[in-house]
């Protein structure tokens, strides 16, 4: 665990330690349960952003993604009656293909991430609504998909699956970002991306790939969201969650010009965002200031990263004036 | 001239490189052999073509013409892979070095060692192969110290290292010793030592005459793109290489100015930019000269001027411009003061390049040309015309974007932008770079016209016939500390190369 790590894990402690004591039900098994589906949730495409903000680039497009995945998604084990292990092999296909064209629109045709993923936020959005004419899809009443259902929204020991769903993925991710060769190349494309080309690497595809990665997570959350909510409304459902997700990962230390970050360190972003909401709820703040917490929190963390960042860097330039001793 | 053993075949061969760009040839007919174990010492004034041949080398531009013999394969041309495959390796002048990994994860970038079973990074793997090379360097830091707490000295020594882990059979090394410090300096020599008893060559390009003199088996001057000259181990001597290195015809540019020059405009007392934290400059600009500061790449010029405009940190001394006081937090504040620069990157700093030419000139300015706070398009278009016929701005349509116009064009654009204000002392930036011949000339005509109105003018510049050929006096920095001053009746090439490379 990195330093600044340690001190988002601290700042959350501190904050649900505060939250705890100003109202006990925090530390309720009730809240606790919502509070970790909600990080499951959340956390499991917030990681794929990850890998697209390590980059340098971003992907706007996740929350509409959500959205017309889960239509599609629950159109078609609900409407079409197909089987569920179908659907979830189909809906991840059409992520991955999703992945795949922005990583080439921006590889290869040199556009750049915003205006792309800006256009599939757009697009994708605009397709669930025109392809349910703005109806929500939903299952059919009483219908039943057991070991789905166990997957998505049931339970061990109170931890809902959600929770050890993203705990899954994130130690995946965590061997591929920390400890593969693509993780390596990815923090190198991110950092320089002409000097990596230089080192023999392939940079387009790495990037592709992290757009890949990012849209495979997030058809994988799309489907957890559309059986947590057991239907959905096309035209509000994931909305301004691709800022959740980015949010996360610039708490948890990415930077937006790219090679920065790691993902216990998304995580944690994403635990501490959850934490303020279940704060604003439990602390009797009117939920309309939801957003205002969020930025505010968000903001005085980076300020204070960024400080520190100086701080380290004033210092290594003192090192440096020094006379170093001559043998 | 062919140096070294003729029984072994040279281990790399240049043969007839040349390289043009539009308007500018950049090597002509350049050939030089490297035999193995063998340290090349290549030299050359800036501009000379160095650089150019050796990205030509590690295979980052392309030749126009001949081809590159390395053992027994013959290429036309190499690209980066190639070049790397074929054992030549780069340490790098700007640094290439990622700062957000540790340094073993920098030492196999591209090429990592990965365990057997599950193909994931072998971390230990690869910090133990670090440890060797990184001793063979005299580097004082161990693998998995992070690349950002490392000083550019260590930094500098990581890239060696890097190069030594690719079997190179042959390293580049571009001013190597740039950053480093002297005992720093001593282990790389070692290090070049050792390389050599392995049979590894090395091209190693530095304006330290003393370290090519202590190191080198081979020299060849390069001068104007050309080979001006190459000499043998015996006769590798610091005078021989400078001779080699200048030379050339200079055309009389010189307007001497209308009258002796003025009271001191500008003066620095104990100058430190960031670029060298621990040197001090001094220096004097009087109103009516035109003081020219050359020196070698990095020896802080730009950097200096750019602290004096407020764009970088001034660490250290005072600034006193027209008697008084002056510290530029902003370059606002100097541009209120009346001190202006005309920056080295016209395209990137000197100008909005994609807006329009009155634009630009009124930019600085806006205030002057508003009523009311809303900026004037007709007072715009006015004052522009009024420059365009001053300068000679080749512009038939003044609303059309400064990119379309001719590098002199857009030199003057910038001029303008200033001349339309109240200047006291201008600092010019490589004023003439990528400036046609007739463009050039008037621009020296406009520098001259602007010292006679009574401003102070400081000309940086790299270009040795223009600094001699324009200044009325010229100092000479070297590694942010001002090596000499000279007047007009000392001004010779090899007067201002000693000063500049450090006469010794």
């Amino acid at each position: 665990m990195q330093k600044k790590d340690m001190g988002l894990a601290v700042l959350i402690i501190i904050v649900g330690a505060i939250v705890y004591l100003r109202n006990p039900l925090f530390l309720s098994p009730i809240n606790l349960g919502n509070t970790a589906n909600l990080i499951g949730l959340f956390g499991l495409f917030a990681i794929g952003q990850g890998f697209v903000i390590m980059t340098g680039g971003i992907d706007l497009s996740v929350g509409s993604m959500i959205a017309l995945l889960g239509v599609i998604f629950v159109d078609m084990v609900g409407r079409f009656g197909v089987p569920w292990p179908v659907a979830v092999l189909v809906t991840i296909g059409i992520g991955t293909l999703m992945g795949l064209a922005h990583g080439m629109l921006i590889t290869r045709l040199r556009m750049q991430p915003f205006v792309v993923t800006l256009c599939g936020l757009l697009i994708y959005r605009g397709v669930a609504r025109g392809y349910t004419g703005e109806a929500t899809a939903g299952f059919p009443f009483g219908a039943s998909y057991p070991e789905l259902e166990w997957l998505t929204i049931g339970r061990s020991f109170g931890v809902p699956h959600s929770f050890f769903a993203m705990l899954l993925v994130g130690a995946i991710c965590w061997v591929v970002l920390h400890r593969s060769v693509f993780g390596r190349h990815l923090y190198a494309v991110g950092k320089n991306e002409e000097a990596a080309r230089y080192s023999g690497i392939r940079t387009g595809l790495v990037i592709t790939l992290a757009y890949v990665i990012c849209a495979v997570l997030t058809a994988i959350a799309a489907i957890y969201f559309a059986m947590f909510t057991r239907s959905v409304q096309p035209s509000s459902h994931g909305n301004f969650y691709e800022l959740y997700a980015i949010a996360a990962a610039v708490l948890g230390g990415f930077s937006l010009r790219g090679g920065e970050g790691s993902i216990i360190g998304v995580i944690l972003g994403v635990v501490l965002l959850q934490e303020l909401q279940n704060l604003v709820n439990l602390l009797g703040i009117p939920s309309s200031l939801n957003f205002a917490v969020m930025g505010a929190v968000i903001l005085a963390g980076v300020l204070a990263d960024q400080q520190f960042n100086r701080y380290r860097a004033a210092r290594r330039a003192q090192r440096a004036m020094e006379p170093k001793p001559e043998p | 001239m062919t140096l070294g053993t003729p029984s072994s075949p040279p281990l790399l061969a240049l043969e007839n490189i040349s390289k043009a760009y539009p308007g500018v040839v950049a090597l002509s007919d350049v050939s030089l052999t490297v035999h193995r174990g063998e340290v090349l010492g290549l030299v050359g004034e800036n501009g000379a073509g160095k650089s150019t041949l050796m990205k030509i080398l590690g295979g980052v531009i392309e030749p126009s013409a001949g081809r590159i013999v390395i053992g027994n394969a013959i290429y036309p041309r190499l690209n980066v892979m190639e070049s790397q495959a074929a054992g030549i390796a780069f340490v790098h002048q700007e640094l290439n070095v990622f700062d957000n990994l540790d340094v073993a994860a920098n030492i196999f970038l591209g090429r990592e060692q990965r365990s057997p079973r599950l193909g994931l990074l072998d971390l230990a793997g690869m910090r133990d192969a670090a440890l060797p090379l990184l001793r063979r360097v005299g580097a004082h830091f161990g693998p998995d110290v992070p690349v950002l707490d490392l000083s550019l000295a260590e930094r500098q020594l990581l890239e060696i290292a890097k190069a030594l882990s690719i079997d190179a059979r042959v390293v580049i090394m571009d001013e190597p010793t740039s950053s480093l410090t002297l005992s720093e300096t001593r282990t790389l020599m070692q290090v070049i030592a050792d390389l050599k008893a392995q049979g590894i060559a090395v091209i190693y390009i530095s304006h330290r005459l003393s370290e090519i003199e202590a190191c080198a088996d081979h020299v060849v001057a390069l001068r104007d793109g050309l080979v001006a000259g190459e000499l043998a181990r015996q006769d590798i001597r610091h005078d021989a290489m400078i001779r080699l290195m200048i030379g050339r015809d200079l055309k009389a540019l010189y307007t001497p100015p209308a009258a002796p020059p003025g009271d001191v405009i500008l003066s620095l007392v104990g100058i430190a930019t960031p670029a060298w934290p621990q040197a001090r400059a001094d220096l004097d600009v009087r109103a009516g000269e035109i003081l020219g500061l050359a020196g070698l790449m990095g020896a802080g010029r730009t950097e200096l001027a750019e602290a004096i405009f407020g764009i970088r940190p001034l660490l250290a001394g005072t600034v006193t411009l027209a008697g008084a006081p002056f510290h530029a937090h902003t370059p606002r504040q100097a541009i209120d003061a009346g001190l202006y620069l005309v920056p080295e990157d016209r395209k990137r700093t000197g100008l909005v390049i994609e807006a329009a030419i009155d634009e630009n000139i009124a930019l600085a300015d806006l205030p002057a040309v508003a009523r009311h706070g809303l900026v004037s398009r007709g007072e715009i278009g006015r004052r522009a015309a009024m420059q365009r016929g001053k300068l000679g701005i080749k512009a038939a349509d003044l609303t059309r974007v400064a990119a379309e116009l001719s590098g002199g064009n857009q030199q003057k654009v910038v001029l303008a932008k200033w001349l339309s204000m109240r200047p006291r002392l201008i600092i010019f930036d490589e004023p003439t770079r990528g400036v046609d011949v007739g463009a050039k000339a008037e621009i020296y005509l406009l520098l001259r016209a602007l010292a006679d109105a009574g401003v102070g003018v400081i000309m940086i510049s790299s270009d040795m016939e223009e600094v001699i050929g324009v200044s009325d006096r010229i100092v000479v920095l070297r590694e942010g500390r001002v090596a000499g001053a000279l007047d007009r009746a000392e001004f010779s090439e090899q007067s201002v190369l000693r000063l500049a490379v450090g006469a010794n």
